[in-house]
């Protein structure tokens, strides 16, 4: 044991000069999303700081080194992220291909599929998009229709998906496929499909809170290589489910080194905060508004519970319990607290909360408003709300399934 | 659905059978896309007005049908349904009322013609902060030889850049929180010193900030008594909030209509999802909400036209019950939906959006409850 302090210590030596030596200081404090979401950043530095952190593996920490990963262990990384957070420094590496794709390659992708694609995730060179979701392919995933035809030496790919986040920028798309019609779970395949094919197009789709990454995207005679199919033939079903449980962890909430646990609620902000702004105190400084001071302090409770139930599932995952049962329920929990917290914020701000643009409204009030309907996704992307309490009630509590065995 | 009389329900049915065809939601949505400057369509007003919905509740020496206020509830509730947005709230229930019950034959003779044939469009300016409180307001009345000089602002003012007259409240002594002090006056919005800027809000209808900067009026401008306007003004927004509660129930029977269809024909894991029972069990919840609201609504209606004592209890009743009910539903209906509800494609999101700024218009659920509250003694 006093070995592992001794080494963590010259870690933490180590990051801090190469810290030091690599983080520019124009970027302190910046925000990650800002320079990730882009797709051509031009400032220097940022493409500077990039190409350090791609060119250590730090950006993907715990990834092997041999496939461009830091190859750090989980303690390691994590006194990484403090010394990276004491210099305000972030991670210029992101996207769908660290968060989602990237583990499950790792997982279930040969050995050229990982020299190919790994590294040029770690290094922020290729930009990833998840084909899954179909217009009539929603919560019954599986029941999903684009199909690969088996050419001889390649697929031919024709069909159309949804959701597929961040399609207009992407360079790769991770997808679904069916290659047998005459099974469900069983005829869907991996596909990894080059988003520059010509017979790719991509419309991005407006939300009710305006632009958003979504697309739509449509695939014609969409020729893919033989060796892009990841794991076995109609074996893609198992890849896709342990990809999903990689997304799933990061919508609940806490996600993966650095990233900001709080995004799923999509807006900031304290509703007590706000309302002693907006709605104004007693002279015993409580919220001048009972009903919603016991409807906020009913909130706020749920919020700290959600919280203290993060930690416990964090805590009780390091000591090696196994996962805790608390795991499945935090995606709706997490959600229930972020969707409740938007209505909330916007209760408070009163018509203040109902801006849409313009002057009138401070920024803050803006993105509440917009918060609170982006915010309305996170309980029907990622497996729905009902989907989830389909896992609860069937996985962990035993209770029959009405559909039979293998609905989800 | 209450007893209707015969020309009740031909009124509803021809609201209905207009509203279905020339005022469909995809009509509000073209007039969003088209970023319309007054926030309705003036040509489908036209036509409302030209139906008669204009002068509903107006006196007929007056150029209205005299015809009560649940029968243009019937109508809030079926332009709700298809969430034509137009002033018919503001002028024709809420500025009516007014001059119904506090002008003097002079005013009325001035405003109601006009606001019976459409021709003009008044409104309630009575918001300053970003919650309701009516008994907040600071805007100064000052006296000035025979007449006022009004200085201030107000913010939400419904269809503020259409009004061609607004109905302020201002203070005339006290200070605001204060019930006494508040008089009412009517300025028209071409008097020297009114301005006003659109406020670009997120169910994309006409509401406006109004400065009055040294506007000089009358003593004729004023409507009721002097320093007594709270009561007056109590006694509109009771109006006002009654056929928002219409509007805001017919919104929340489309909402829930048109997911209970898509219930019907969705299908997921080879089913229609209105096949599972966790989905059939909350559109039965929103049905019972519905049921409950209606009742509510229409009692609050109802007593309005008997001028029955127990108006201001029915009224928050209704505004609370059928709050929450298009609160839930307009939230269900995006739920239910999934994906495709999220996109801007679909009609949900404007439920939605139009659902939390009805619910703050007048008073949102806690005011409601609370005044509930206080009336009731607890």
């Amino acid at each position: 044991m006093a070995d592992f302090g001794g080494d963590i210590d010259a870690f933490r030596a180590d990051a801090k000069a190469w810290l030091e030596a690599n983080f520019p200081a124009s970027l302190k404090g910046k925000s990650a999303m800002a320079y990730i979401e882009d797709a051509n950043p031009d400032d220097g530095d940022v493409k500077a700081w990039t190409k350090a952190m791609g060119d250590k593996g730090w950006g993907v920490p715990t990834w092997p080194k041999q496939y461009g990963g830091g190859g750090l262990s989980a303690a390691e990384a994590r006194v990484l992220q403090q010394e990276m957070n004491r210099v305000g420094a972030w991670n210029p590496v992101g996207g769908m291909g660290t968060m989602m794709f990237g583990p499950t390659l790792l997982e279930y992708g040969n050995e050229e599929q990982k020299q190919q694609h790994i590294r040029a995730i770690a290094k922020q060179e290729v930009r990833w998009c998840q084909g899954f979701s179909e217009p009539g392919a929603g919560s019954d995933l599986a029941s999903l229709q684009m199909k690969a035809e088996d050419k001889g030496d390649h697929y031919l790919v024709n069909g159309s998906k949804i959701w597929t986040s961040g399609g207009q920028w992407a360079d790769m798309c991770f997808a679904l496929v069916r290659t047998d019609n005459t099974k469900k779970h069983e005829g869907i395949s991996f596909l990894l499909i080059d988003m520059h094919d010509p017979g790719v197009e991509v419309r991005p789709i407006r939300l009710i809170a305006g632009a958003s990454p979504f697309c739509e995207t449509f695939f014609t005679d969409v020729k893919v290589p033989k060796e892009n199919l990841v794991g076995p033939l109609n074996g893609g079903w198992t890849i896709a489910k342990r990809l999903l449980q990689h997304e799933r962890s990061g919508i609940g909430g806490g996600g993966s080194g650095g990233g900001g646990g709080n995004n799923i609620f999509g807006v900031g902000g304290s509703p007590a905060a706000a309302a002693k702004t907006y709605v104004g105190t007693d002279d015993r400084g409580r919220i001048d508004d009972p009903d919603l001071r016991s409807r906020i302090i009913g909130h706020e409770m749920d919020a700290k519970a959600f919280q203290l139930t993060a930690f416990r599932m964090m805590a009780e995952s390091r000591s090696n319990q196994g996962p805790s049962a608390a795991t499945s329920i935090m995606k709706n929990a997490g959600t229930k607290v972020g969707q409740d917290r938007a209505e909330l914020l916007l209760e408070v701000m009163g018509t203040q909360g109902l801006g849409w643009e313009g002057d009138d409204f401070t920024a803050d009030e803006l993105s509440t408003v917009r918060g609170w309907l982006g915010g309305k996704a996170t309980t029907i992307f990622g497996g729905s709300q009902e989907i989830q309490s389909n896992i609860i009630s069937k996985r962990i509590l035993g209770l029959p399934d009405p559909l039979g065995p293998s609905s989800n | 659905m209450a007893v209707l009389t015969e020309e009740q329900s031909m009124l509803r049915d021809a609201a209905r059978t207009w509203t279905q065809e020339k005022s469909p939601v995809s009509a509000f949505r073209k007039m969003r896309d088209s970023g319309a400057p007054l926030g309705y369509d003036p040509a489908a007003f036209r036509e409302m007005a030209e139906m008669g919905w204009t002068g509903v509740i107006i006196p007929e020496e007056y150029g209205g049908s005299d015809f009560g206020y649940l029968s243009l509830g019937l109508v809030l509730e079926e332009t709700g349904r298809t969430l034509t947005a137009s002033p018919l709230l503001s002028t024709a229930l809420a500025a009516a009322s007014a001059l119904i019950l506090g002008g003097t034959a002079a005013q009325k003779e001035a405003w109601l013609p006009k606001i019976a044939a459409g021709e003009a469009v008044g409104t309630l300016a009575i918001e300053e902060g970003p919650h309701h409180a009516p008994e907040k307001a600071a805007l100064a009345a000052t006296k000035s030889g025979a007449g006022y000089v009004l200085s201030g602002k107000k913010t939400f003012v419904l269809e503020g850049m259409a009004a061609g007259v607004f109905i302020v409240s201002a203070r005339t002594s006290g200070k605001p929180g204060d019930k006494d002090g508040i008089t009412l006056f009517l300025v028209p919005a071409d008097a020297k010193g009114v301005s006003r800027k659109a406020l670009k809000l997120a169910d994309s209808r006409g509401a406006a900030i109004v400065s009055f900067e040294n506007v000089e009026v009358g003593a004729d401008a004023v409507l009721g008594e002097e320093g007594k306007g709270y009561a007056l003004l109590e006694k509109v927004l009771d109006r006002a909030r009654a056929g928002l509660s219409a509007e805001m129930l017919g919104s929340a029977i489309q909402a829930f209509e048109t997911t209970l269809d898509y219930l019907k024909t969705r299908v997921q894991f080879g089913q229609v999802i209105g096949s599972f029972q966790a989905l059939q069990h909350r559109a039965a919840k929103m049905f019972t909400d519905l049921e409950l609201a209606r009742s509510c609504v229409e009692a609050a209606l109802a007593a309005i036209d008997n001028d029955s004592p127990d108006v201001p209890e029915l009224v928050s009743l209704a505004k609370a019950k059928v709050g929450d009910t298009l609160h839930l539903v307009s939230n269900e209906m995006v739920q239910m939906h999934g994906g495709i509800g999220m996109t801007d494609a679909h009609d949900a999101g404007f439920y939605l959006k139009r659902a939390r700024a009805a619910e703050a218009t007048f008073g949102g659920q806690a005011y409601h409850r609370d005044r509930y509250a206080r009336i009731n003694g607890y």
